[in-house]
């Protein structure tokens, strides 16, 4: 495994996922089929939330990885500011969307699961709530990097708004669970063990172990197509 | 410090010579939040009951209104990339900006509140009570709303841009803020709020010059 600093070097990154790419893109196949499998069919339904409680196998891990996606998005921020790695910006290009994706995903499942439990198609409960605002703030990172005509101009203005964001993130959170609380509390993480019951646990764990390689299989192809367009970019100012 | 409290007075004395841009501020700020009683019926109770949140909506708005040309001006004719060479760090000079963003801004719509507060049916501790928040949360808008129009320096389609990045980054405050009034009417101290609001406008005072000026820098690379 190379270094990050070795992959910064856009030649150096497209050899290292030529080679893993293949695995990782197959890797989430076999957890999606298995995940699936498991959660759709192997897993009981719940005695109380029947069926429904099929959907939180694709919510909960879209909910956790569209929040690490931000974190990803402050990460090269910072490292495109401080290394300036050339890589970082197209990588936070790449990724950007995909965090959003997973956020809206997360939220159409959530409004899908909120009718019949709630009997409503949305509650301004405070996870709803940040993650829709955890959308916004996709949105505006996806829209500043696009927004200049130099290229490079939007990566930098992106990176700055990551970094800001993240700070700002759990001071967001922190505000609307003041603001409101009416969503079950935690119940995966938490002191003296999950207190959910293994026959749901594991299906959600492999899910989102799924959810996670298709997360990195989408950024390191979309990473990979970013450097040929900056690369037909450079070639068409080059011929003119 | 003579540096800063020159550009302050600077950015004042521009306004001052074209009181208009302010007046369209606390224009706006009057018509928006007078719209929503047209809106949703004349019913003093519900007024009283969304009236913090409408008056805090509308200068959330109001305050995105001159904020896309904090810099702009600067930017185009050269001045900006001037006081980048000058003896002042860039942090000071963000910060002088946003200062002088409040004093416009800012704090003309928190006296001007008290009023609208009397169109809203809010009773009178309640209407102090928001003058307070608006005075010591709109500071915090002032700085994120000049991060927001650093980065923003030069892009296309401005003004939408920079309500859909600074907004999200500022619902803390209009939750605390809103938060002040009805604690107060529901008969809590509006301390902890208050003292809230105070504690993100100095996380924002400590953060916020250093990524307005390395927005500003790049833009001027």
């Amino acid at each position: 495994m190379p270094s990050m600093h070795a992959l910064a070097n856009p030649a150096r990154f497209l050899r290292f996922s030529a080679r893993v790419l293949p695995w990782c893109a197959g890797l989430t196949a076999v957890l999606l089929v298995v995940g699936l499998y498991l959660a759709l069919v192997q897993t009981p339904p719940d005695y109380q939330q029947k069926e429904t409680v099929r959907i939180m196998f694709v919510h909960v891990p879209s909910a956790w990885w569209s929040m690490a996606g931000y974190g990803l998005l402050a990460v090269l921020g910072a490292s495109l500011l401080v290394w300036r790695h050339p890589l970082a910006a197209l990588m936070a290009r790449a990724a950007a969307p995909v965090g959003a994706g997973y956020a809206f995903v997360c939220l159409a499942t959530g409004s899908l699961w909120g009718r019949p439990m709630w009997g409503t198609w949305w509650v301004w409960d405070a996870r709803l709530t940040s993650m829709l605002l955890l959308f916004f703030l996709f949105l505006g990172h996806i829209a500043l990097s696009r927004a200049f005509d130099e290229p490079e101009r939007g990566d930098k203005a992106a990176a700055i708004l990551g970094l800001v964001g993240a700070l700002n993130l759990p001071i967001i959170k922190f505000s609307v669970d003041w603001w409101n609380t009416l969503h079950q509390p935690a119940s995966v993480v938490k002191l003296g063990g999950p207190a959910i019951h293994p026959t749901i646990l594991v299906p959600l764990l492999v899910m989102a172990a799924a959810m996670l390689m298709l997360f990195v299989t989408l950024v390191l192809l979309r990473t990979e197509t970013e450097i040929g367009r900056r690369r037909l970019e450079a070639a068409a100012m080059a011929g003119g | 410090m003579s540096g800063f409290l020159a550009l302050v007075g600077r950015d004042l004395r521009l306004a001052w010579r074209r009181p208009g841009d302010a007046a369209l501020v606390l224009a706006f700020f009057l018509l928006a939040a007078s719209l929503f009683p047209l809106g949703v019926g004349p019913e003093a109770q519900l007024l009283a009951r969304i009236g913090p949140g409408v008056l805090w909506v509308a200068a959330l708005f109001a305050g995105m209104l001159s904020l896309d040309r904090l810099f702009a001006d600067d930017f185009a004719d050269g001045s900006l990339e001037l006081l980048a060479l000058g003896a002042a760090p860039l942090e000071l000079v963000a910060l002088a900006k946003c200062v002088a963003h409040w004093l416009t801004t800012g704090l003309p719509l928190a006296i001007l509140s008290p009023a609208l507060a009397l169109l809203f049916n809010l009773d009178g501790p309640s209407a102090a009570v928001l003058t307070l928040a608006l005075a010591l949360g709109t500071p915090s808008l002032s700085l994120l709303g000049g991060l927001g129009a650093a980065l923003t320096l030069g892009a296309r389609r401005g003004g939408a841009l920079l309500a859909l990045l600074v907004l999200p980054l500022m619902v803390p405050v209009l939750i605390f803020g809103v938060g002040a009034v009805e604690a107060l009417a529901a008969g809590e101290g509006v301390a902890t709020h208050m003292a809230l609001l105070g504690a993100f406008l100095l996380v924002a005072l400590a953060t916020t010059p250093w990524a307005m000026a390395a927005a500003l820098r790049q833009a001027l690379e």
